[in-house]
């Protein structure tokens, strides 16, 4: 694998950028992962946009986890993204804790983490720092922008935003607004964060204490919405851990209850609590058709060249099918070249992660299709 | 590149160069490989099946998993010149709505259909009994994806009750070979059927 060393570069120095709450900030530092080579046309270039809780290190292994990149049955050397063929860059968005600017940095004015001093931020301010990250590596051009769940987002603020900087799209198991469901999910997250009592109105980083608690039942109701009932039955059905019969008490009876409970302490290791905040925050915010008199077709107006795929999971019901349609009739609507495939699984909204031939097949044929006439000037 | 099916190929002749077109239930997308390719057209599918999808988006067709039922809906007034229904009314939930639908989305519409009313599908029923499973139609009464069977004449009384306009009329045979008669001989000839379909301009 080529993955070259690990980089991080510092933009918005000398101006800063403007947010969409209208707030500043300045500087910001950039953390991010690149794969492969750039060619002499810097014409391979594929930016890989993460989710919620993702990170840059979508091929190499996690620096605290020790995990490996979260989508290596898809990304590396003859993989569907080859990285022998693309020069694959991945960094990490704006507000989130792993080396990219975000509330656990240190805001210059005062030298303290900022903490809720953060700005808030939308998911098209990580769009524009992608951006500003992509002119600092020289690429004006991307190959294909490519992304699942609040990646996915991302992509669709790409294909708002800056289509002229496209050939392709892929928009996986996502959505351009966030629904009331979603959005409620977020806020009991948030407030099981902000409910704890370490987490001090924001400002934990000064104390000893993290807000682990909070974050780590935030955690567990979101990966609820991960799976689905079929994949937690497939699971762990009513099977007891390491134990033979109920015990009539509320320690971790069932496996699916210790299931979470690690998932939830494994998570505050590697995460940080406001960072949390912000992005929920920013994806529920998302509603890219509310700056276009709420049809989100003309958002898209400008990305009538940019070949898009949408896809979605069956089992999916955080980002249903019926959701990324919604994407795809817009898309289609303003004369975008799109293509929509539903993704049998029963995994839900996890499924992206997972290994899948059907999806492999799909993107294997959208990233490497022959031009057509169509799109030939 | 293989030459296209030729009951294929007759639709495809009725498509002028750059057309926008969809294809609904456009298969592996051969016809639309060849129309995007040989007439430059804008073409765009619909299919069902995940063999399909995965093939078209392969060709670097845009296509949209779905079916005529549920999916035309979701589609503009007139935002196609032809809309395609090849061989698939008879398998759909509900024809003649399917009918309205791409005729409010296209100007015009190609449909074809197998028709159930050619000689040895009638001999098959009239002496065999049962439900004539022919090379054509090689399925099972109870595992055919053939829900409303329909018959040449069936069709053009259709297009009459909903107030279509009948611009062509093609009976052949699934080699491709046109078959210059009347409805109703045709009706006993023809293996498929070719309908080019308008909405009625009101007279003023």
């Amino acid at each position: 694998m080529t993955n070259n060393p690990h980089t991080s570069l510092t933009v918005f120095e000398n101006e800063p950028l403007i947010l969409d709450s209208g707030q500043s900030i300045s500087p910001i530092d950039i953390a991010y992962e690149t794969y492969g080579t750039l060619n002499a046309a810097r014409s391979n270039a594929v930016l890989i946009c993460h989710a919620l809780t993702g990170d840059q290190y979508v091929a190499s292994s996690h620096p605290i986890t020790g995990k490996p990149g979260w989508w290596t049955n898809i990304v590396g050397p003859g993989k569907i993204i080859d990285t022998d063929r693309y020069f694959v860059v991945c960094s990490n968005v704006l507000g989130s804790c792993m080396g990219t600017t975000g509330p656990a940095s240190i805001n210059p004015e005062n030298g303290q983490p900022y903490g809720v001093d953060f700005p808030v931020i939308t998911i098209r301010d990580m769009v524009r720092v992608q951006m500003a990250l992509l002119d600092a590596l020289g690429i004006d051009r991307l190959y294909a922008v490519i992304g699942g769940s609040m990646g996915g987002m991302q992509v669709l603020e790409w294909l708002a935003t800056a289509p002229e900087r496209l050939d392709r799209a892929v928009v996986i198991a996502s959505s351009a607004r966030h629904t009331a469901q979603n959005i409620a999910f977020h806020e009991v997250g948030r407030q099981a964060v902000m409910a704890d009592p370490h987490w001090q109105g924001g400002a934990y980083l000064s104390g000893d204490a993290r807000p682990e608690k909070g974050l780590s039942v935030a955690r567990m109701t979101a990966h609820i919405t991960y799976l689905s009932e079929a994949a937690l039955t497939r699971k762990f059905g009513r099977n007891l851990q390491d134990r033979d019969d109920i015990t009539f008490g509320f320690d971790a009876d069932f496996q699916v209850e210790s299931y979470l409970r690690h998932q939830g302490i494994s998570f505050v290791d590697r995460f940080d609590a406001n960072s949390y905040l912000y992005i929920t925050r920013a994806m529920d915010y998302l509603d890219i058709a509310a700056r276009h008199g709420g049809r989100l077709a003309d958002a898209f107006a400008g990305a009538g060249h940019v070949k898009t795929c949408v896809l979605a999971f069956t089992s999916d019901w955080l980002y249903p099918p019926e959701e990324n349609k919604r994407t795809v009739h817009a898309l289609n609507a303003a004369g975008v070249p799109v293509s929509y495939a539903v993704i049998e699984s029963d995994a839900g909204h996890d499924s992206f992660l997972l290994k899948s031939q059907q999806m492999e097949d799909v993107l294997a044929g959208f990233l490497s299709a022959p031009e057509r006439a169509e799109t030939a000037p | 590149m293989t030459a296209l099916r030729p009951d294929l190929q007759l639709i495809a002749d009725l498509v002028p160069k750059g057309a926008r077109v969809l294809d609904v239930g456009c298969g592996d997308g051969a016809l639309l490989d060849y129309l995007v390719r040989e007439k430059s057209v804008d073409g765009r599918g619909i299919e069902l099946s995940d063999d399909g999808v995965r093939d078209c988006v392969a060709r670097g067709l845009c296509v949209v998993q779905g079916d005529a039922d549920g999916d035309l809906r979701d589609y503009r007034d007139d935002s196609f010149d032809f809309v395609i229904l090849s061989k698939t009314l008879q398998a759909v939930k509900g024809p003649h709505l399917v009918l309205r639908e791409l005729l409010r989305i296209g100007k015009r519409a190609i449909v074809t259909i197998p028709n159930f009313g050619q000689w040895r599908v009638r001999v098959s029923l009239l002496f065999g009994g049962r439900m004539p499973v022919t090379k054509k139609l090689a399925a099972s009464w109870y595992e055919t994806d053939n829900i409303h069977f329909c018959t040449i004449l069936d069709i053009l009384d259709l297009i009459a009750d909903e107030g279509l306009e009948l611009i062509e009329f093609v009976p052949h045979h699934s080699n491709g070979a046109r078959l210059s008669m009347s409805p109703a001989l045709a009706n006993w000839a023809a293996d498929q059927a070719l309908f080019v379909l308008e909405k009625q301009t009101p007279t003023a």
